[in-house]
């Protein structure tokens, strides 16, 4: 779960990193009266769970109060990489004197936690990255032994950094890990973490994505899931416990595991079609919920042809059956469903639906003729 | 032979009373495994099926011998019970529980380091080798006993591909579920070195999926270090791009977590890569009729 710039500062300052002093906004009234309590020049920043923003004119300098609310009135309400603003933040200004890079994440295939610092921080950093990767400092931390105070060392000094900026960047590495630790996060980023005038490091951007499988021990973060941009559709499977992703075809697709599900619209694209969505039904044949499923892929109005593809495994091919055709007397769509049942039981399953099908479904015995189908079908207009 | 499970398999059942529990034991006992011992927590003396339950996996060791886990305990205790498997001698655990935190795992991965054990998952479909032991919520239907090995970070495209090797009279030797997430107890390379081992495995299938960079290191070890043929699938092609917080992971892998980054490596490393699922027991066919 991706949290949005003030509430991954708000986790920061919990465990002691400094950063600017901010109020959100939600209209330009509201910028004009942050702007007026902080006083002095204040940046006006989108809140998007997106990169980004600084290009695409999301972040916007002003001193007098009713310029900010001008500022604000200019970023509500933007898309920035398609996602809507709908609140900023407003931030006090400070004297910034370097900006560099910070952060921490989970590193798949080393099974550690990563530590990335460069002294070049700003939002060309992956640019940094590859052009000069020597100016990027990389540390794994053994989560058994936790950070290490020579590990601390090591990189400020491999950085280059001398008397407060190294005791300033040593300090909010330390509380950085904590954060990542006790937060369960996978990722979290400063960038810039700049040095003040009056030598002060501090986080001027927050990125903290948290693991979803730890919200059960974090119950304050999870309260913060943002169900106002997310999909209503994906919201809808979500809480159905259906894995439901909207694409831009109009093959919808539905199957049982994310692998097949995933192979299955690969299969679909070799034949021409184009998936509208992805849509793991998981195990067992819940006719209830199957029925939502159906109803999810078929709700997308670009949506000609739904294919449906199961591998019947423990949940035999014949109570998959019983289980699709209850969920299609429950479901209203008339959308020609091409049905393709293959595994344990496959073909008493497949006996069960020839006898019951209505007109709109048609079965075929493999993936590959179920796809070409599912695209003939299309082809054919459709609905 | 097989790898990881077989004949000398004596397994205990972690969350052996819990739903998932119950209703696995009881399939993997028909499918003639010898689970030996069962363990929840306050549940002591109890049995179920016939298997006794214990208190803690010192205690169901020290009675029954148990030498491999299975783990269906919920994942706010997972990394509990594997450190508690591994604390006890398993040499083989497979966490079948789906949700794992990541904090947990990496905690676990670091400390296996230190242990010879192997960890399967979590969130896996577990190790079957067919007609010797099953270890596994997979269906054993599908499967039949023979040389081709199998090693997935999918469940149901698993079991799709297995049933083309079976439907082609091909038997596998083992089927491993190596999971998902992002940290795993066992990556791709650890299970082709067992079964390059494998004196009774002649043919390898890996099916991997975007995320991660597992894919390519396997292909690398598979150029430089296998002689036993691999087969490769990669779903995901047409997979949305995950959308990204943040530069670090650009900064770290690139552009390589895609399918096509995957399947280039893949290819490059001359290992036949099938462009569906019902190619991957074209490939195989063709691999072992050459070789016979």
């Amino acid at each position: 779960m991706d949290l949005y710039e003030y509430q991954g500062k708000e986790l920061l300052r919990q465990y002691g990193i400094e950063t600017l002093e901010g109020i959100v906004a939600a209209s330009p009234e509201e910028a004009r009266a942050a702007a007026e309590k902080l006083g002095g020049p204040v940046a006006v920043k989108a809140q998007v769970l997106t990169g980004g923003r600084g290009k695409a004119g999301g972040i916007k300098v002003a001193e007098e109060p009713e310029d900010v609310a001008e500022a604000a009135r200019q970023i509500l309400g933007m898309e920035i990489r398609g996602h809507k603003v709908r609140r900023v933040l407003v931030e006090a200004g400070a004297e910034i004197e370097s900006e560099m890079y910070l952060s921490i994440m989970v590193d798949r295939a080393a099974k550690k936690s990563l530590i990335l610092f460069s002294t070049e921080g700003g939002i060309d950093i992956e640019e940094v990255a590859e052009q000069n990767p020597d100016a990027i400092v990389r540390i794994y931390i053994d989560p058994l032994l936790g950070l290490l105070p020579y590990e601390v060392r090591e990189l400020t000094f491999a950085a280059g950094l001398e008397g407060d900026i190294a005791k300033g960047v040593g300090k909010t590495l330390n509380n950085l890990y904590e954060a990542f630790v006790e937060g369960d996060a996978s990722l979290v980023e400063i960038n810039p973490l700049v040095s003040t005038k009056d030598g002060h490091v501090l986080a001027l951007d927050a990125k903290v994505t948290v693991d979803n499988s730890s919200l059960f021990r974090h119950e304050d973060i999870a309260e913060l899931h943002d169900v106002d941009v997310a999909d209503p559709e994906e919201q809808r499977a979500l809480e159905a416990g259906l894995q439901y992703v909207k694409l831009d075809g109009d093959v919808g697709i539905l199957g049982n595991g994310a692998g097949l599900v995933m192979s299955t619209l690969d299969v679909v694209a070799q034949a021409g079609g184009e998936p509208a969505n992805f849509c793991d039904v998981g195990g067992g044949a819940n006719a209830e919920k199957i029925a939502t499923a159906l109803d999810i892929v078929a709700s997308n109005q670009q949506v000609k042809s739904v294919l449906f593809n199961i591998f019947g495994g423990i949940t035999r091919g014949d109570e998959v059956a019983r289980g699709l055709l209850a969920a299609l007397d429950r479901s209203d769509t008339d959308l020609p469903i091409v049905v393709r049942l293959d595994g344990t039981n496959a073909d008493e399953g497949r006996r069960i639906l020839a006898e019951n099908t209505p007109e709109n479904v048609y079965t075929e015995q493999t993936m590959l003729d179920a796809a070409k189908k599912a695209v003939e079908l299309v082809q054919d207009g459709g609905r | 032979m097989a790898i990881l499970v077989d004949d000398e398999t004596r397994l205990v059942v972690q969350g052996i009373t819990g739903h998932e529990g119950r209703f696995h034991t009881g399939r993997m006992l028909e499918s003639n495994t010898q689970i030996v011992a069962g363990v929840t927590p306050g549940r002591g003396g109890q049995d179920y099926e016939g298997v006794p339950v214990f208190n803690t996996m010192e205690e169901a060791v020290e009675e029954t011998g148990a030498n491999t886990s299975v783990i269906f305990v919920p994942a706010a205790f997972s990394a509990d019970a594997i450190f508690e498997a591994l604390d006890f001698g398993m040499q083989t655990i497979c966490c079948i529980t789906e949700g794992v935190p990541v904090h947990d795992m990496m905690r676990v991965a670091n400390y296996l380091r230190v242990k010879d054990a192997t960890l399967i998952g979590p969130n896996c479909p577990g190790v079957i080798s067919p007609d010797k032991s099953n270890v596994s919520i997979m269906p054993v239907d599908i499967f039949i006993p023979g040389n081709v090995g199998i090693v997935s970070r999918s469940g149901t495209l698993t079991y799709q591909i297995v049933n083309e090797l079976t439907q082609r009279g091909i038997g596998q030797s083992t089927a491993v579920g190596i999971g998902g997430d992002p940290i795993i107890g066992t990556d791709f390379i650890e299970i082709l070195k067992k079964f390059e081992a494998d004196p009774e495995t002649e043919c390898v299938v890996m099916i991997g999926e975007i995320g991660g960079n597992a894919e390519q290191l396997a292909a690398e070890y598979v150029q430089n270090e296998m002689r036993t043929p691999v087969v490769a699938y990669i779903a995901g092609f047409t997979a949305p791009e995950g959308k990204t917080m943040g530069h670090a992971g650009a900064i770290v892998s690139g552009g390589e977590s895609t399918a096509q980054a995957k399947s280039e490596a893949l290819e490059k490393a001359g290992i036949g890569t099938a462009t569906n699922p019902s190619e991957v027991g074209e490939l195989v066919t063709e691999i072992l009729n050459h070789d016979s």
